[in-house]
């Protein structure tokens, strides 16, 4: 349920993410960068990509979660302020996609999430990689959830 | 009473902490819009900073635990209040208020290093690596920037003048002094010497707002926004906010102690608002054109041809010329 106190508007009009590649491709990234052109522009509504989660309200997450991948992940959820809440892009981090099975994988990002925070509320952008437009609607419903 | 009155006045609503905030988050605007039309984008609303602040406000405070919790909290707040004096201090003297001189430039200088000092500090007491290589960027950067910056602004103070055949020289530092000696004899900036002491010290304001070329002890690139790193919520908002207060001091010190006062008619508002603008712009378009330099290399060039260039005005400035 969006807030319509000051905060809540202030969250949905500056949303800051921190862009966590848990060993994705590298294919979901180039997209997430096309948000950042001219473009598409994502400055726009106020987006921003921070260099650290503790500045950030959004962790965006593309590529399956690796075994080794899966400590940072969850480290950098906790380290977020609250409220929190994920971007998943590209059908890796959404279900895993290819990597379903494979003998290196961790499991999906919501469920490694949710392994140290239950309450964890995501919004989940498929594609390989989804195109900038399919981002910013995510983007876009994700600020309905803060 | 009534001056500890006056004084509040001044210092929390105009020119103080509300008029200095607003206006700081307007230009930290212009700053991001103008970097949007160099970078053909099409930017943030005008509103952006100010929500930014207040969601900043709004979130959780992460107080990480090694850190020095009292410091890592306490120093924002001083950073904020010693910019803020600051500002007041410089918007008093530019517009030449009542309630006589409040302080001079040799005490604006050392306001103005508190900010620096206070993010040094509270980056350190965060307790992060990261942290605290940018804390020790920021401190070099310092002793980079302040000599030059500091020969520069004594080219105003010792300037000499030949006016009708007298050998003039403003011979003080309060900025209210400053003002009344380019109103009788001229601005600073119309002589050599203060076209090179400008140059000069638009560099290092440059280098003490931290953009780039200069902003190694934030680099989000390399070191994670580095003395920023730990900050979460109304800390950061308070950080952002002195960024914000800086950037609507650092121009309009310069154009004060360089190019003259604030005339309060409307021709004389206009003028300052647009040499003010100038200076912003530069600091933006410089900040846009150029890459990040290592923070040797900073060292170097403050102590190189910055700390050179401004003892060459000095010399000019004492000269005459």
């Amino acid at each position: 349920m969006a807030s319509t106190s000051l905060f809540g508007r202030a969250l949905r009009r500056s949303p800051w993410v921190f862009h966590l590649g848990t060993s994705g491709c590298n294919n979901c990234d180039i997209e997430i960068a096309d948000c950042l052109t001219p473009r598409f522009d994502v400055e726009r509504f106020g987006v921003r990509l921070v260099g650290s989660p503790r500045h950030a309200d959004v962790l965006l997450i593309s590529g399956p979660v690796s075994i080794a991948c899966r400590k940072p992940l969850q480290e950098a959820w906790l380290e977020m302020p609250r409220p929190r809440a994920a971007l998943m892009v590209g059908v890796c981090a959404c279900s895993m996609g290819g990597y379903r099975d494979a003998y290196s994988v961790a499991g999906p990002a919501d469920k490694v999430i949710r392994e140290v925070d239950p309450d964890a509320r995501f919004v989940y952008v498929p594609g390989c990689p989804p195109k900038p437009e399919t981002i910013i609607a995510g983007l876009i419903k994700l600020l309905g959830e803060l | 009473m009534d001056r500890l009155g006056e004084w509040l006045f001044f210092y929390l609503v105009f020119p103080g902490a509300t008029f200095a905030v607003a206006l700081g988050l307007a230009m930290s605007w212009l700053d991001r819009k103008v970097t949007a039309l160099v970078q053909w984008r099409t930017g943030p609303a005008p509103g952006q900073p100010f929500w930014d602040v207040v969601k900043l406000l709004g979130k959780e405070v992460v107080v990480p635990e090694q850190s020095w919790a009292a410091g890592f909290l306490a120093l924002p707040f001083v950073g904020f209040a010693a910019a803020t004096l600051a500002g007041t201090l410089t918007w008093h003297a530019a517009l030449g208020l009542p309630g006589g001189a409040l302080g001079d430039l040799v005490l604006v200088l050392y306001l103005l290093a508190v900010p620096s000092l206070a993010l040094i500090l509270g980056a350190a007491a965060s307790g992060s690596p990261l942290g605290a290589v940018g804390s020790s960027r920021d401190m070099k950067l310092v002793l980079g920037y302040e000599l030059p910056l500091v020969i520069a602004l004594l080219v105003a103070v010792f300037q000499r003048r030949t006016v009708d055949g007298q050998v003039m020289a403003a011979a003080t530092s309060s900025l209210e002094g400053l003002v009344r000696f380019q109103d009788a004899a001229g601005a600073v900036l119309y002589r050599p010497s203060g076209v090179l002491a400008l140059l000069v010290a638009v560099v290092c304001c440059h280098a003490k707002l931290g953009f780039v070329p200069f902003d190694q002890a934030e680099a989000d690139t390399e070191i994670a926004e580095g003395a920023l790193i730990e900050y979460s919520g109304p800390p950061l908002a308070l950080l952002k906010l002195t960024q914000a207060v800086q950037l609507a001091t650092l121009p309009v010190l310069l154009v004060t102690v360089f190019w003259g006062g604030v005339e309060t008619t409307p021709v004389g508002l206009a003028a300052f608002a647009a040499k003010v603008l100038l200076v912003l712009v530069t600091f933006v378009l410089v900040k846009n054109t150029n890459p990040r330099v290592r923070i040797d290399q900073a060292l170097r060039f403050f102590w190189g041809p910055v700390t050179g260039i401004a003892v060459v005005a000095l010399v000019l400035a004492r000269m005459g010329w």
